[in-house]
């Protein structure tokens, strides 16, 4: 098996506006969905990300105090996970419960350095 | 400690462009950099990306065959890294030889379990 | 100063109740190689609580505090240890501690009340087994699972604290290199393995009940950490055996009897001399009820004979008023199924006072010449007794020179000087 990068993405927004209520389902089902890839030795390991950051670009003489893609594109968290190929690492990625708060999962694969 | 996630972004152009042994000597650089890291017991992971991949948009049904960023702002690796404070994993990020090869490195803490 | 001594009394009542299930859980989480980091935890929480609620007075329910206390700093070590391989968090359950979209949900599964009480449970199964000694056992028992400081448990087993922590060191050793996982046996291994969880109990509960020395908080608290255990097996329905309740009814009646047992100097009242008033009714009836349920099934174990004895001797109003041909009944029973000395000698004792002194003396001569017999103190201390009956003086001071020599406990000699001093006066 082939290891894959999810980068969840966006969502930020909804998510925040969430009712305690609606965090604990949501909890939940990152509980079930991530104890399911865990069982099937599919996970590798994975966080959720603080909104703020920092960005080091040109060649690190500017610095800005925001992660360099906001809003839908903000990177929120990532998993890696092992899967067969891409098609199969993005069926799996339909589970996502981040999609119950309108995120994007974008699908990569692990490449050698 | 805290951890971070470096984000490393964009300058696949410019990747591209350099001859193979250019970039035998740039990924040395890279070694170096996160072997430094390593020896002060900062380093917990990391990993290299394919450029190509796959995006699940929202609702989960959707699926185009590309990233969702590309160009400037495509991921194309990430480590995790240890540190007290974001200036601090800022200061640590600016030793990365991506940004001499048009990178940007986009700090970000790991969301704390509390 | 009265605050601060309430918010102690508090504090060391739950720590007792709760401390070992509170390492039984963090256990699971760590590992039990790691069981040293979950009594750190709890030690920990409990400190954090006396800071705590001396500053700010007691919280509502001290008990949640405490185990969110130690659920926190559970988290903490756990965030602290994510990337290293102290922890192993290869098992499917525990690599989603590692992740912050599922560390909350996944360690408040760990702290469900039934979990908890399950997880308790299978640890002490774990510290009860066979290729541990069973002096090692009861000592950690005391230590991690009843909230006993090293100290504590020294002055409860008379020792010196090094032993005590070798002690630890040689069953957490075990632990570590047997890689052992705590879990209640299933059920067709349960009732072996109950046996000798049970036999730690009532060890540990002799422990407190017989060793005579002054203090006797630690004594009161041996035997009441020993019920605890014992309660807690009767808590879960898949532990409720027979011989679970009989042990837990033997334990009553004893226990009914504790105060009436020792004067104020320490010295040991005979049960023919015992104040019967000063025994414990309440406790006498919760023995009978835990005895009744004992009954069904075709187990008998010998908790339930010794359970039954005892009973006898708590219903009877007066020393004379008891039913020795039943307890004499009792024993015949007992004899069958274990070939143990001391019971063949309390038989002995049974038949000096239901046919007089020279049927005992004809009952104990049937194993004259045993070699293991002939070293047990209560051997000579009851021939002497024999003889005391049969006015045999000189014989009877012999024996009890003999019992006094073999005796290692300090009121039992005393007790038999006395009854030497007696005779000679």
């Amino acid at each position: 098996m082939k290891e894959f990068l999810y980068l969840i993405r966006g969502g930020q927004e909804k998510y925040e506006k969430n009712s305690p209520d609606e965090m604990q389902k949501h909890m939940e089902h990152w509980q079930e969905w991530m104890g399911g890839l865990a069982q099937a030795g599919q996970l590798v390991g994975g966080q959720p990300l603080m909104t703020e950051g920092k960005t080091l670009s040109e060649g690190g003489a500017k610095i800005i105090d925001r992660p360099l893609a906001e809003g839908k594109e903000l990177v929120g968290g990532y998993l890696l996970i092992k899967a067969d190929s891409l098609d199969h690492a993005s069926e799996i990625a339909k589970g996502c419960p981040s999609f119950e708060y309108g995120c994007t999962v974008e699908v990569r694969e692990i490449s050698p350095m | 400690m805290k951890q971070f996630i470096f984000l490393f972004k964009g300058g696949d152009e410019l990747w591209d462009s350099k001859s193979e042994k250019e970039q035998e000597v740039h990924m040395q650089d890279w070694m170096q950099w996160i072997d430094g890291i390593a020896k002060k017991d900062q380093y917990l992971g990391g990993e290299r990306l394919y450029p190509g991949g796959k995006t699940i948009h929202p609702g989960g049904i959707k699926v185009t065959d590309r990233p969702l960023t590309e160009t400037k702002e495509l991921v194309g690796g990430y480590i995790i890294v240890k540190a007290n404070t974001i200036e601090e994993a800022t200061e640590m990020a600016k030793g990365c030889p991506g940004l001499l090869w048009e990178s940007s490195v986009e700090v970000r803490e790991v969301w704390p379990e509390d | 100063m009265e605050h601060s001594n309430h918010i102690d009394n508090t504090v060391n009542h739950l720590f007792r109740q709760e401390s070992g299930k509170m390492v039984a859980v963090l256990v699971k989480i760590f590992g039990a190689e790691n069981i040293e980091m979950a009594e750190d935890v709890v030690q920990d929480a409990l400190v954090s609580a006396l800071e705590t609620w001396k500053y700010r007075g007691m919280p509502d329910n001290p008990r949640a505090w405490l185990y969110r206390t130690a659920k926190n700093k559970a988290i903490d070590i756990i965030r602290r240890n994510k990337y290293s391989t102290r922890i192993d968090f290869s098992d499917p359950n525990k690599q989603l501690l590692t992740s912050g979209y599922t560390m909350n949900v996944t360690m408040d599964n760990y702290w469900k009340e039934d979990q908890i009480k399950d997880d308790f449970l299978a640890m002490m199964y774990a510290c009860c087994h066979p290729d541990i000694s069973e002096e090692n056992q009861i000592t950690f028992i005391l230590k991690s699972l009843c909230g006993f400081s090293t100290k504590e448990v020294a002055r409860s087993f008379l020792t010196s604290e090094d032993t005590i922590s070798k002690r630890l060191y040689r069953t957490k050793e075990y632990f570590r290199k047997h890689k052992i996982r705590p879990k209640i046996p299933t059920s067709n291994e349960i009732a072996a393995k109950t046996k000798t969880v049970l036999n730690a109990i009532y060890l540990m509960f002799n422990e407190g009940y017989n060793a005579t020395h002054a203090d006797q908080l630690i004594r009161k608290d041996v035997i009441e950490q020993a019920m605890l255990l014992c309660r807690s097996l009767l808590s879960v329905e898949r532990t409720q055996l027979p011989e679970v309740y009989a042990l837990m009814a033997l334990m009553c009646f004893h226990a009914a009897r504790l105060d009436s047992r020792l004067t104020t100097e320490g010295e040991l009242i005979l049960l023919s001399k015992q104040d019967r008033t000063q025994w414990d009714t309440v406790i006498i009836q919760s023995g009978k009820k835990y005895l009744n349920k004992a009954a069904f099934g075709d187990t008998l174990s010998t908790y339930h004979i010794e359970a039954a004895i005892a009973y006898e001797h708590c219903i009877a109003k007066e020393y004379k008023n008891t039913n020795w041909s039943m307890i004499l009944k009792y024993y015949d029973i007992f004899l069958n199924i274990t070939h143990d000395p001391i019971v063949f000698l309390n038989r002995c004792m049974v038949i000096l006072e239901l046919h007089g002194p020279d049927k005992a003396l004809k009952a104990i001569e049937t194993i004259k010449n045993n070699k293991v017999i002939e070293k047990y103190y209560l051997y000579h201390a009851t021939l002497g007794e024999i003889y005391i009956r049969l006015q045999q003086n000189t014989k009877a001071v012999i024996h009890y020179q003999k019992a006094i020599q073999l005796t290692q406990s300090k009121p039992e000699k005393q007790f038999l000087k006395d009854k030497v001093a007696r005779i000679l006066n």
